[in-house]
């Protein structure tokens, strides 16, 4: 009840909504971070993803050593972000923050494209080849259409865990809402603590089902109606939980 | 999970839940007996065991050291919980009893258990006698304090200095409105940071950026440019290594903040005589001189805080 009590008088406190440690600015920061390393992460590991779906080769290698990388806490990752952040001129906050949150999203992308690709019903795919397409039109007619459900899964779980896990970066010095969570704990303030764990689920939340919406757009309806309801969120690969 | 399922497997489930809960009770109680044991028990030869915290930053880590490892040499058993995180977290852990002794500072700690800045002054002997005051009804007790003074700095890069003709902090009242300071988190809520600043110097910076305690941090936003002044602890061996400029606290906001042990009268209830006089006769060597200089081998020269005091003790002839 007194964190309730302390939440509500935090949140309707109209000093907390303005200025540089306001409630807008800090969502506005959190959003960079996180759409930067997403960004960041997808540019990196689609191509990957979607050429080892595509040829096959040397799949098992890149999926296993990704595997192994996913199992670094992002918190030894934040540590060894900051000294390079530092190396490469790129100073405190933001930067140290986005080389962490990268690694995180990279895994998730490239496993989930990969398995898009290869789930897309092999007949169909010979199918396409048999009538004389070539490999990239194989690939953008065929394969990248009827993987795109999957291959969006995994951006939106990359996204998810993106944005719950900048929270990390106010460990130095960057804002976003993880600065609620690591001031409120420095000056014993629950009210600020609990807004910035609330104000980060939601964004979670908004983030996946602004996922949902994009999807909606992007996927072929000829595609959305073939897949089963129950099945289209199976091969989620890369599920993770927050840190 | 639809209702059927949940109706028909109710009280196995119910079963199963009560059983885990059973185990993690016992797994809990079990966890506790062996912590308190930990928590009261004895070295052989009837000297207590000592739990020493400290909060977060170089200095306390050696101080914690220096009191450690001089109980060691004289048959102590010591747990180490350092680094635990600001004052927030240390006090609260000391009052409970989860630690017994930790390194504070006279001024700032009257000031943060007594929450009324006007108990402390710029006497150290005053100042220890109402923190003692203060202390008591908390069952704990200040021991000797050090010569050693150790106050919030503020900090600026010689560039920023000469730029606004800065030496002392009320330089900077006119000027403040475009600079941005960087501390520790806590620093909005504290006499000696923000607030103490807004009252006295009339400084009201244009924004602050949470760092942490005087840290790698601080120096590097304040070298970077990410922030104009920063918060450094005046025996930082880092500011005259670095050239940076510590403003002189012209109007006397920081007070006596000499190093002093805090201990749980428990402790010293059940402590042999000599744990008395092995703290305060460290402690009555721990000059600023001294400690800035401690400070700069861990802070600068990245020795080990642990080897550093064991150095000090064995130089000092506390150990041998």
């Amino acid at each position: 009840m007194r964190i309730v009590l302390a939440t509500a008088a935090w949140l309707t406190s109209p000093a907390h909504w303005q200025g540089s440690d306001g409630v807008a600015v800090r969502v506005a920061e959190h959003l960079a971070l996180s759409g930067t390393a997403l960004a960041a992460a997808a540019l990196l590991a689609l191509p990957v993803g979607l050429w080892l779906g595509h040829t096959g080769r040397h799949a098992p290698l890149v999926i296993n050593l990704l595997n192994v990388g996913r199992g670094l806490p992002s918190l030894a990752i934040l540590a060894f972000a900051l000294p390079v952040a530092f190396w490469l001129g790129l100073g405190l906050g933001f930067w140290p923050t986005v080389l962490m949150l990268v690694p995180l999203g990279v895994p998730l992308i490239v496993i989930n494209s990969y398995v898009a690709i290869r789930s897309v019903d092999r007949e169909v795919v010979d199918v396409a080849w048999g009538t004389g397409m070539r490999g990239w039109e194989v690939f953008r007619e065929v394969e990248l259409p009827l993987g795109a459900p999957i291959i969006l899964a995994g951006v939106r779980n990359a996204a998810v865990t993106i944005v719950a896990t900048a929270t990390l970066g106010a460990l130095v010095a960057s804002g976003g809402l993880g600065r609620y969570i690591v001031d409120g704990l420095a000056r014993q303030e629950t009210g600020r603590l609990v807004t910035g764990a609330l104000l980060v689920a939601l964004l979670s939340i908004t983030t996946e089902a602004a996922f949902d919406m994009l999807e909606r757009v992007v996927v072929p309806p000829s595609v959305r109606a073939a897949q089963h309801p129950g099945t289209r969120r199976l091969p989620n690969v890369g599920t993770r939980g927050s840190p | 999970m639809t209702m059927t399922c949940m109706h028909g497997s109710r009280t196995k489930r119910q079963g199963r839940i009560r059983a885990l809960l059973l185990v993690l009770l016992v797994a809990s109680a079990v966890v506790c007996a062996s912590s308190r044991q930990s928590g009261a028990g004895s070295a052989p030869g009837g000297k207590p065991t000592v739990r020493i915290g400290s909060t977060n930053f170089t200095e306390q880590l050696i101080v914690a050291e220096l009191y450690a490892q001089v109980l060691e040499a004289h048959g102590y058993t010591v747990e180490r919980r350092l680094n635990l995180g600001n004052r927030e977290i240390v006090a609260p852990a000391l009052e409970s009893g989860q630690i017994d002794l930790v390194p504070e500072y006279l001024a700032t700690y009257l000031t943060f258990v007594t929450k009324d800045k006007n108990k402390a002054s710029t006497d150290p002997a005053a100042t220890r006698r109402n923190l003692q005051e203060a202390l008591a009804p908390r069952h704990l007790t200040v021991l000797d304090y050090a010569p050693a003074i150790d106050t919030n700095g503020f900090v600026v890069t010689k560039e920023t200095a000469d730029k606004y003709k800065a030496a002392r902090l009320s330089d900077l009242t006119p000027v403040a409105g475009q600079l941005v300071l960087g501390a520790p988190p806590e620093c909005p809520d504290r006499p000696f940071c923000i607030p103490g600043l807004r009252q006295v110097y009339g400084i009201t910076f244009k924004d602050f950026k949470a760092l942490d305690a005087g840290g790698p941090l601080t120096v590097a936003a304040l070298e970077g440019r990410q922030v104009d002044v920063a918060l450094l602890f005046t025996t930082d061996a880092v500011i005259a290594a670095k050239g940076l400029v510590l403003l002189q606290d012209d109007k006397r906001l920081q007070l006596a903040d000499n190093i002093a042990p805090v201990v749980r009268d428990d402790l010293l209830a059940k402590a042999p005589a000599d744990f008395r006089s092995l703290i305060d006769g460290v402690t009555a060597k721990i000059t600023t001189e001294e400690i800035t200089a401690l400070n700069r081998k861990v802070g600068l020269d990245k020795q080990d805080p642990r080897a550093v005091a064991g150095d000090w003790l064995r130089q000092k002839g506390f150990v041998k």
